[in-house]
């Protein structure tokens, strides 16, 4: 960048890359180690699902060829599949904007409280989403004789006369483990929409007051909301990608595959294909599918942040 | 002392007290539902047999026991390996895979973030797209690659892919923007090479940051091998951790309620102190987690 003029005429701007490049060479140096691994796990695997789900792979034998034929299988002669496609849709499209909504809100509240009570209930409400598989104490409490809470609860005040089988009835299966994977939701997302409020310029809702802001809803819209939006970009990302990807919950929940696949997920069905009958091109070929499905959605949301404030 | 005077100043504009208190009645509400589970579970742990049967069944323990944690390690007693080697594995593969990651990930952010070196957007471009796929979409070609590079069953397995996860890098580069570019150029006049303004400059300055990492890295791996990624990538029984250890033994119907709360409180406690003792440096870290328009 600082050479003379004279002295780059001569090269082309191909010289000048390699030059720039070999004066950065530490620079590549440091950049290297995370990268080569990035590109082993977590670039190639993407390009390779690409390039897999087109073939019939069972792992034993070279992959062979098929064409499109895995994805016309999934979306034509698999009902398990659109049952696991339409699970999914309704964990993202309810759970989803949920979390999303609730981790901002949530958020937004707590910055009121003084901070010692803002740090312990930042803990409280973060906590179910670090402490691991922690929400298997769920299954206790929805446990399907009548020692699981909620049954005896409904049965002592007369609500139902028999327990109720929630995990195992595919009527109440899927809200359940709704009602856990918000449960789960507060967590990078979260952390970050407290921390862009605490690092907020405070004379901006001064200012506002000034003008003509009068409540705290007004000033929630039109100063909060906008000064966040980079914090509420990357916390969409966070929350759909986690939305979409629910399988954990649901297989310890209510066990794998779930009865009349209730409660089966793209990911369920994928680990299905891929772990169990090791027909790594169809599994290949679900994983495409989601993550052109998360793609999409997560270009869409941020497209609609953007507008946030204009 | 600032803050709070601050806060109180705030306080005073656009506010009014009967929505302040509806606020505060909605927190409780919420609170209650993210922390009622934990108190029924510690409650749970603490149950002896008999309680467990009482019905209607009670919320909090009558007579607390430490009958569950005694059974659980009695169950561990029993079975093939030792509860201390599962411990042991649980921790290699935290500290080591948190290590790997902090180190790789801030070497990989400070050229990504402070010097102008060609094709950094692109890789950047490339780390942001990655964290818009769960990991599960690349579950299977990953399990491909480590048993092509023969890690199988190893500890690298767990290891290695934790060492590139995006959202490391990510963090680190956006709070390395931060740092003033003259006081690397002063470093720079001073004679020092690009290694030595990452480890003695940088590195001391982006504390917050990696402070931060290593509770999301930490956090991550200390929960590894329960999900079906670590079990296919581990399969001898030695090499398991902990986290998958007891969700196995539990699921085969050993033991009823009591043990597994036992067994989750002690899995909770590590990340939950973690994040205690590190909590202003999140936030601090966090606040410049925004991307870029």
């Amino acid at each position: 960048m600082a050479a003379s003029p004279a002295r780059r005429k001569p090269h082309g701007k191909l010289a000048e890359l390699a030059r720039n490049v070999k004066q950065h060479r530490q620079g590549y140096m440091l950049l290297a180690p995370y990268f080569i691994l990035f590109f082993i796990f977590t670039a190639f695997p993407v390009v390779m699902a690409f390039g897999l789900s087109f073939t019939y792979y069972n792992v034993l034998e070279t992959p062979k060829w098929i064409g499109w034929e895995n994805y016309a299988t999934l979306f034509i002669k698999d009902e398990v599949f659109l049952i696991a496609l339409k699970n999914t849709l309704l964990f993202a499209l309810i759970t989803g904007p949920i979390s999303y909504i609730a981790c901002f809100l949530l958020a937004w509240l707590i910055n009121e409280l003084s901070p010692k009570i803002r740090a312990v209930v930042t803990l409280l409400f973060y906590a179910p989403s670090i402490s691991g598989n922690v929400y298997l104490i769920w299954q206790v409490g929805f446990s399907g004789d009548s020692f699981g809470y909620v049954n005896a609860f409904l049965i002592k005040w007369g609500f139902i006369l028999e327990p109720i089988q929630w995990l195992q009835d595919p009527r109440y299966m899927l809200i359940i483990i709704m009602i856990v994977q918000l449960w789960l939701s507060l967590g990078t997302a979260f952390l970050a929409f407290i921390a862009g409020l605490q690092s907020m310029d405070t004379t901006l809702i001064e200012a506002g007051a000034i003008d003509g802001v009068r409540n705290r809803w007004q000033e929630l819209w039109y100063i909060t909301l906008p000064s966040m939006r980079p914090q509420l970009l990357f916390g969409a990302v966070m929350q759909i990608t986690s939305s979409f990807a629910v399988a954990d919950v649901a297989t310890s929940m209510v066990g794998f595959p779930s009865p009349q696949y209730a409660a089966h997920t793209i990911v369920t069905h994928l680990n299905d294909f891929g772990t169990i009958r090791f027909e790594m091109g169809y599994a290949c070929a679900i994983a495409t599918i989601l993550f052109v499905i998360m793609l999409g959605s997560n270009l869409v949301i941020q497209w609609l942040l953007r507008k946030v404030g204009e | 002392m600032k803050l709070t005077l601050r806060l109180r100043r705030e306080k005073k504009v656009n506010r009014s007290v009967p929505v302040d208190l509806l606020v505060f009645a909605f927190l409780a509400c919420v609170g209650a539902f993210m922390g009622v589970p934990f108190v029924f579970m510690v409650s749970t742990a603490l149950k002896p047999l008999d309680e467990m049967f009482l019905f209607p069944p009670t919320f909090i323990v009558r007579t607390p026991t430490l009958d569950n944690f005694y059974d659980l390690f009695l169950i561990f007693a029993n079975s093939w390996v030792p509860l201390s080697r599962y411990l042991f594995n649980t921790f290699f593969v935290s500290f080591l895979g948190t290590a790997g990651h902090v180190i790789l990930a801030s070497m990989a952010a400070y050229p990504l973030a402070k010097l102008k070196i060609p094709g950094r957007n692109v890789l950047f471009t490339l780390v942001v797209l990655s964290l818009m796929f769960a990991s599960q979409v690349t579950s299977i070609p990953n399990y491909l690659t480590v048993s092509w590079l023969g890690l199988l069953n190893t500890y690298w397995a767990l290891i290695f892919p934790a060492f590139a996860t995006s959202l490391g890098l990510f963090l680190m580069k956006q709070f390395m923007e931060q740092i003033p570019d003259s006081l690397l150029e002063a470093a720079k006049i001073d004679g020092a090479n690009e290694y030595r303004i990452f480890w003695q400059i940088v590195m001391p300055i982006v504390r917050p940051a990696w402070l931060t990492l290593i509770i999301f890295s930490f956090k991550g791996l200390w929960g590894t091998g329960s999900g079906s990624q670590g079990a296919s990538y581990i399969y001898s029984e030695q090499l398991k951790t902990m986290d998958y250890a007891f969700s196995q033994i539990l699921s085969g119907g050993f033991v009823r309620s009591g043990p597994m709360a036992a067994a989750a409180l002690i899995m909770m406690t590590v990340p939950i102190a973690i994040f205690i003792f590190t909590q202003s440096n999140v936030i601090q870290t966090m606040s410049t987690s925004g991307m870029k328009d």
